[in-house]
């Protein structure tokens, strides 16, 4: 497919009426690449403090069909993951990433939680994962993959609850990417998941849970201090 | 797909009559436009970011090479691997030389255009690949062996009484009697039948909405979480991608990203967006084994640095076809080919040729609300006009539309000539008409009043009207 390519790059080349890009535009695009200059960020969250972009951010996470409840700490996570499953009339098996962010959680607090951490099979009704971040923006999740973060934790169960802290919250994807080139190489996965799996491909009905989770249910503990 | 474009008049004709179709198309027509004008009136930046988009794409389409090079070896650095090809034949062999590699049986599909326009799941099941496609909507036009007719609703054009019957039909071990009459119970017996095509498929083939350039990524978006576990647990992820998908930085994806879904379907962002970039990682749980990018050109470098290369910066979100009156009374299967709607019209002859495709920047009236719905301002209506002028000067419309433009365009060249021909025109179709006011057929405007009759003039042209008006205040004065 070597001749493929070289004819590909020719033809790209002769349109544009030039050879190689020469060394003036390649330095230009060069900057471009490594400075990660932001275009337009909308005013919607940039605007706000940070306890305003927690507000925004649980509204957005509402609007498209996420649940949310706030907790004033990680040790009230456990209690509030029982709640949670008894309302919805949920079964206490979980099935939890082996994420050291949530390990600092009491999970022995609520032994009726059954909790096997590890990758995500078929058949979990329910799971358990951290987040990277979350965009105010739209109420956007962001989670990466990882050793202690398998991405099918974030489709396969029907239920999947995230948890969630107030200061891993961001105003735009942006600041997300921000912190994503700060924390090391590019991940395999980067997934932005805003509210739970949805279709409208019958007849443009909305129908909740097509492939991935039916129910996105965010427990959001309120670290920031305002 | 053999392409129909070239019947596009019988295939519309049929298309108003059939009852189902236009039931489809009542519900798409008033769906997709209100909650997209919703979306933008919550975003005040919406207009800035288009033309943000715009200089994005522009910029990319002026230094396509420098970005596409470094893209792959970004790609490559990560432990990845693209893949050249010239047209939809070296991207078929391709695909096919992957999945034979790793003894694939059955490989899961992410919706994906450029599938499409090769034509890869014909071509794998031909060799013995069985390929599924697994967005609810891709899923049912699959199984009803139908093409898409839309680019981002593949089942737009159908009732649900149809969708039913086919699920009845192909999914035999499930009991007969069951009631299948509300979507979400559909949905639900799609969600249960393709999970284990999701667990069961050797590779997974997913489209790309855009390429990074800075990091050797691919980004999808989807609303059902089909693409994530396409890629994710079979041992291979091949992305099919046209070569114009890619953009500089993350940053640059987001502001089209911004774009994409609120011009789609009204969403402020689509339920998943993915980043994928390269293969599992060694101390990953979980991911494909190998990632390769197939890159396709097939005709587009063709369009850089011609008058249709603002094509190029189509992103693919469907606006021209959700606003579009002719794609709303006929669908898109009318026509004939992978893309319908405004951008179909443009797009479709540069990639099958005006010969075949010519019907379709006919079918248009240049309302104008594509271009002014597109989020990145393509001037479809120019182009059309662009394509039906190459028609013309390749005489390959019909003599008696070209005789008659020649002397339509003699006439109005000589505008002494056009006026005393318009006022004889109007005077004679004004006596003849006059008793009933109208006509109800005409020489030569059969195709109007075929539909409606031809209300008859006054008997004065306008120019004539107006030159006694002038006269008349030149007295007064």
């Amino acid at each position: 497919m070597s001749e493929a390519r070289a004819q590909i790059f020719g033809d790209i080349r002769a349109r544009l009426g030039r050879g190689r890009v020469n060394e003036g535009a390649r330095r230009e695009a060069e900057e471009r690449l490594a400075a990660h200059r932001r275009n337009l960020v909308p005013a919607r969250a940039a605007s706000l403090d940070h306890a305003g972009q927690v507000a925004l951010f649980v509204a957005e996470a509402q609007a498209v069909d996420a649940t949310i409840v706030r907790v004033a700490s990680a040790a009230d996570v456990p209690g509030a993951i029982a709640d949670f499953l008894t309302r919805q009339n949920l079964p206490a098996q979980l099935v939890m990433t082996p994420d050291p962010k949530l390990d600092a959680i009491p999970w022995d607090t609520r032994p009726m939680l059954e909790l096997r951490r590890g990758r995500a099979e078929d058949g979990d009704a329910a799971g358990i994962t951290g987040a990277f971040a979350a965009i105010a923006e739209t109420g956007t999740l962001m989670l990466i993959s990882g050793a202690g973060t398998p991405t099918r934790n974030n489709f396969l169960p029907d239920t999947h609850i995230v948890v969630l802290r107030a200061s891993e919250i961001v105003a735009c994807y942006e600041d997300g990417w921000d912190r994503l080139r700060a924390a090391g190489p590019m991940p395999r996965t980067v997934n932005f998941i805003t509210g739970p799996s949805r279709t409208g491909d019958i007849e443009q009905r909305l129908v909740l849970g097509a492939h991935g989770p039916r129910r996105l249910h965010i427990v959001l503990i309120d670290d920031a201090g305002g | 797909m053999e392409p129909s474009s070239h019947a596009f008049k019988a295939n519309a004709h049929r298309a108003l009559g059939d009852a189902n179709l236009q039931r489809a198309m009542t519900m798409m027509r008033t769906g997709f436009p209100e909650k997209r004008a919703q979306a933008i009136a919550r975003l005040p930046e919406f207009d800035a970011l288009r033309d943000e988009g715009i200089a994005i794409k522009n910029h990319v389409l002026a230094h396509l090479d420098f970005y596409l090079e470094r893209f792959e070896q970004n790609v490559v650095a990560n432990g990845g691997k693209v893949h050249w090809c010239r047209n939809a034949e070296e991207a078929r062999q391709t695909v096919l030389g992957l999945c034979r590699a790793l003894d694939a049986k059955t490989v899961t599909k992410g919706k994906s255009m450029i599938g499409e326009e090769i034509a890869v799941n014909d071509f794998l099941e031909r060799n013995g690949i069985t390929p599924v496609e697994t967005d609810l909507g891709e899923y049912i036009v699959q199984i009803r062996h139908e093409p898409p007719s839309h680019i981002i609703a593949p089942a737009v054009h159908l009732v649900k009484e149809q969708v039913a019957e086919s699920f009845r039909a192909t999914h035999t071990d499930l009991p007969s009697d069951r009631v299948l009459e509300e979507p979400h119970v559909m949905t639900d017996e799609a969600r249960g039948v393709l999970r284990q095509k999701f667990l069961a498929a050797d590779v997974g083939i997913t489209g790309a909405n855009f390429l990074i350039a800075e990091t050797g990524s691919s980004i999808i978006v989807t609303n059902e979480g089909n693409g994530d576990l396409t890629q994710l647990l079979p041992k291979a992820h091949i992305v099919l991608a046209s070569l114009e998908k890619i953009v500089p930085t993350l940053e640059d994806a987001t502001t089209l990203l911004r774009l994409l879904a609120r011009s789609a379907t009204g969403q402020e962002f689509s339920t998943y967006t993915t980043v994928s970039t390269g293969p599992r990682r060694v101390s990953d749980l979980d991911g494909p084994g190998e990632y390769h990018v197939v890159i396709l050109d097939n005709g587009r470098s063709a369009l850089l640095g011609g008058e249709f290369q603002d094509m190029l910066r189509c992103i693919r979100c469907a606006a021209c076809l959700n606003h579009c009156p002719v794609y709303g009374a006929i669908g898109g299967h009318a026509y004939g080919w992978v893309y319908s709607g405004p951008m179909g019209a443009v797009l479709t002859p540069t990639l099958i040729g005006i010969e075949e495709a010519g019907n379709l920047p006919n079918a248009s009236t240049f309302c104008g609300r594509c271009e002014s719905v597109c989020p990145m301002r393509i001037p479809l209506p120019k182009m059309m006009r662009q394509w039906r002028e190459r028609e013309f000067s390749k005489r390959l419309s019909p003599a008696t539309q070209r005789w008659g433009l020649a002397l339509w365009a003699y006439a109005v060249q000589h505008p002494a000539l056009y006026r005393r021909l318009s006022a004889l025109a109007a005077r004679v179709l004004g006596l003849f008409g006059k008793a009933r006011g109208r006509f109800r057929s005409l020489p030569l405007a059969g195709g109007w009043t075929d539909m409606r009759d031809m209300p008859a003039p006054q008997g004065k042209s306008f120019m004539t009207l107006w030159a006694e008006r002038q006269r008349k205040v030149g007295r007064a004065s």
